[in-house]
């Protein structure tokens, strides 16, 4: 008779059986391992590296599999891990410039010097679904690129020559980023954010959220009349200076994907007419994410280059509080805990203001019955 | 591959609690002047936890802080020790922390809540830990931070007023029934977390140490012993905590917040202590109520079976 909905330890460790149960499927099947997810399902594991900020493909393939294949998930696994790691130091700025790019193009100009690198791209393939890739067909190697190896110019650099286009920190020598930049997994976070903070949370950001504000703005909401000034795909070395040995260590090379946005700006009264940049950069390979980042980087710096802010992409409070889709699933999902304290105070004042509102109706009723009487 | 035979010994090894000092250290201090200012919101670095936003990282990060190899934790959600998030966390506890565990608010050095704070009056000594959605009380009336924290700093609470007027005006009385706001020491609006008002009255000059942890809004909060802690009102419309017309169906106990519990799809319905441990403590020591046949305390031991099957 009483059916209390309460679940107990059995409860919740039979509910994480079924989970492995059902995560294994098929027996009968062999399982996936986290070597085959790296090799073949490795945009996947990008995007749980960049939104965990962590570059660990093992490990972000271990989360990809332990999570069913839940991204989100999956960036929340490789969180909770990356947060227990101590910190010994942070590196030295990347320096793409030096990147070995196995991808870089460039929609500003129709050639420059080492040429547009369409690299392994989905763009042209036409989306036809391929009965041969299920069947698991032999692939040839990839061909060889001339000039494979060799540093290309960044675009940015080209139009830096002229001072067409904004340096990488233009303003107040004052105001200069502070080295190293901050960190927000460390750091409480406060807003007004300086601009290293605004990106660190924009690289770690929710792809569909900023996939989403990019695209606002290119729809109007504060338009910001971009151009994808370049975007390059490929390794970088990472350095870290050791003051004990008075020079810099290579750790090791990742794999990264960088969008400068190109954007115009008539100038202000402190500013001459010059290119802004957006900045995007994202682990791994992920265009869409770059470019999303670099979108809403450039929305962001509204308040900085006194232009009006009307736009949510240009809100900086509004779009970071709302970017981490950690914490978003976290608290959507919440809601499903049990509430019914709160919903029996609710209940409690529902009923009663339904009683007082019957109460006044019926008050009123009556007067009018009375007054059709007399 | 090399890379995940070592992961499993790198993924096993953590700190006592969880967290690692350094992270224990640095929450300890946002404790530390939280219980200086009270019921001002401390930003502390907010570390991202095995589990989810919104399910009680803050309350886990600040018991996680204090929590030492004597103390005795007790965790409760909606009042209850059996509800599945509470027996996630203390399970949580007992694994990382390997401390004792109980049910019994009085034995408990540490009691870790959402939504409810235990009918028995707390003591000296001991520490409730809230778990907090959204700390700021003026969240639903001014969104943006920046703005919020401008009014704490001047003390401009007149937003505050006008909304709870304006329930007044329009419904008679004020509508909020739970995260009811207070005042603190005379000097901060704070938001109690979700509980339900009716709770309010055992905030103010409690013995014990009342700590709140936002996890994902990232801040710490607190209100020390014998602290003075108002609930909003207006003269003419003094505050009030809900009343329950029966008492609770299994100890008869009145004065206590219950559940409305639904029998079956005709109305029929029962009311019983949301505290579960007070509730049963009361049935123990012979408090019989109107369903208190043993069929209905078993009764519900099936129902819990039947969830885990
Ligand atoms: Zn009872």
């Amino acid at each position: 008779m009483y059916v209390a909905v309460k679940g107990g330890e059995a409860a919740i460790a039979n509910a994480h059986k079924m989970l492995a149960d059902r995560r294994r499927g098929d027996r009968s099947l062999p399982a996936i391992t986290v070597e085959q997810l790296v090799e073949q399902l490795g945009l996947a594991v990008d995007r749980v590296m960049a939104e965990a900020s962590l570059y660990a493909p093992a490990l972000a393939a271990l989360a990809v599999k332990q999570a069913r294949g839940d991204m989100i998930e999956a960036i929340f696994l490789l969180r909770a891990y990356r947060t227990t790691l101590p910190r010994f130091g942070a590196s030295r700025p990347l320096e793409t410039g030096e990147m070995v790019a196995e991808r870089r193009v460039s929609a500003t100009y129709k050639d420059l010097p080492g040429g547009q690198v369409l690299g392994p791209t989905f763009d042209y393939t036409h989306r036809l679904l391929d009965p041969e890739l299920a069947a698991d067909a032999p692939v040839d190697p990839a061909p060889a690129r001339e000039h494979e190896g060799e540093p290309l110019t960044r675009v940015s650099d080209i139009l830096a020559h002229e001072d067409l286009i904004e340096r990488a920190f233009t303003g107040d020598p004052d105001q200069m980023p502070e080295e190293p930049s901050g960190d927000l997994t460390r750091e409480p976070m406060e807003f007004p954010m300086p601009r290293d903070l605004r990106l660190q949370a924009l690289a770690r950001g929710d792809e569909g959220f900023l996939l989403a504000l990019g695209y606002s703005t290119q729809r109007g909401y504060g338009r910001t009349h971009p151009f994808a000034g370049e975007i390059r795909i490929g390794e970088v070395e990472v350095e870290m200076d050791v003051p004990e040995l008075g020079f810099a260590v290579a750790l090791g090379r990742i794999r990264v994907t960088e969008c400068q946005m190109v954007n115009q700006f008539a100038g202000s009264a402190k500013l001459a007419p010059q290119f802004t940049r957006g900045y995007g950069l994202v682990f791994g390979q992920s265009e869409r994410k770059a470019m999303a980042m670099a979108l809403v980087d450039r929305s962001l710096r509204a308040g900085e280059l006194g232009e009006d802010r009307v736009a949510p992409a240009q809100d900086e409070e509004f779009v970071i509080s709302h970017a981490d889709n950690v914490q978003a699933t976290g608290f959507v999902e919440h809601l499903k805990l049990p509430h019914y304290v709160d919903f029996q105070a609710e209940l409690d004042l529902v009923r009663r203001l339904r009683a007082e509102f019957e109460a006044a109706r019926a008050g009123k009723d009556d007067a009018t019955a009375r007054e059709a009487a007399e | 591959m090399s890379a995940s035979t070592g992961m499993s010994q790198d993924l096993a090894s953590y700190n006592f609690a969880y967290l690692d000092e350094q992270t224990k250290r640095m929450i300890r201090r946002a404790i530390l002047k939280a219980i200086a200012i009270p019921g001002y919101q401390v930003p502390f670095a907010s570390r991202e936890m095995p589990m989810p936003y919104g399910w009680g990282t803050g309350g886990v990060q600040v018991t996680a802080s204090i929590i030492g190899p004597d103390d005795t934790l007790k965790v409760i959600d909606q009042g209850a020790d059996d509800t599945t998030n509470a027996v996630s966390i203390r399970a949580f506890f007992q694994k990382v922390a390997n401390v004792a565990v109980t049910t019994r608010t009085r034995d408990a050095s540490i009691i870790q809540t959402r939504h409810r704070i235990p009918e028995e009056k707390l003591t000296e000594g001991q520490v409730l830990v809230y778990q907090v959605p959204i700390p700021e009380p003026l969240r639903f009336l001014e969104p943006r931070e920046t703005e919020t924290r401008k009014m704490h700093a001047l003390e401009e609470y007149g937003l505050m007023h006008v909304k709870l007027y304006e329930d007044i005006a329009r419904h008679g009385h004020i509508a909020t029934t739970y995260a009811y706001p207070v005042l603190v020491a005379g000097r901060y609006v704070m938001d109690p977390s979700p509980t339900p008002k009716f709770d309010n009255p055992k905030m103010d000059m409690s013995e014990a140490l009342q700590l709140f942890g936002a996890g994902r809004e990232k801040r710490i909060y607190a209100i020390p012993p014998h602290t003075k802690v108002v609930s909003l009102d207006f003269e003419d419309h003094p505050f009030e905590i809900q009343h329950f017309d029966e008492p609770c169906a299994l100890c008869a106990a009145e004065g206590v917040y219950l559940d409305e519990v639904i029998l079956d799809d005709r109305g029929g319905r029962m009311f019983v202590c949301s505290d579960t441990d007070h509730c049963e403590e009361r049935r123990a020591a012979g408090h019989r109520g109107r369903l208190s046949a043993e069929e209905a305390y078993t009764g519900r031991e099936d129902a819990i079976r039947e969830t885990a099957r």
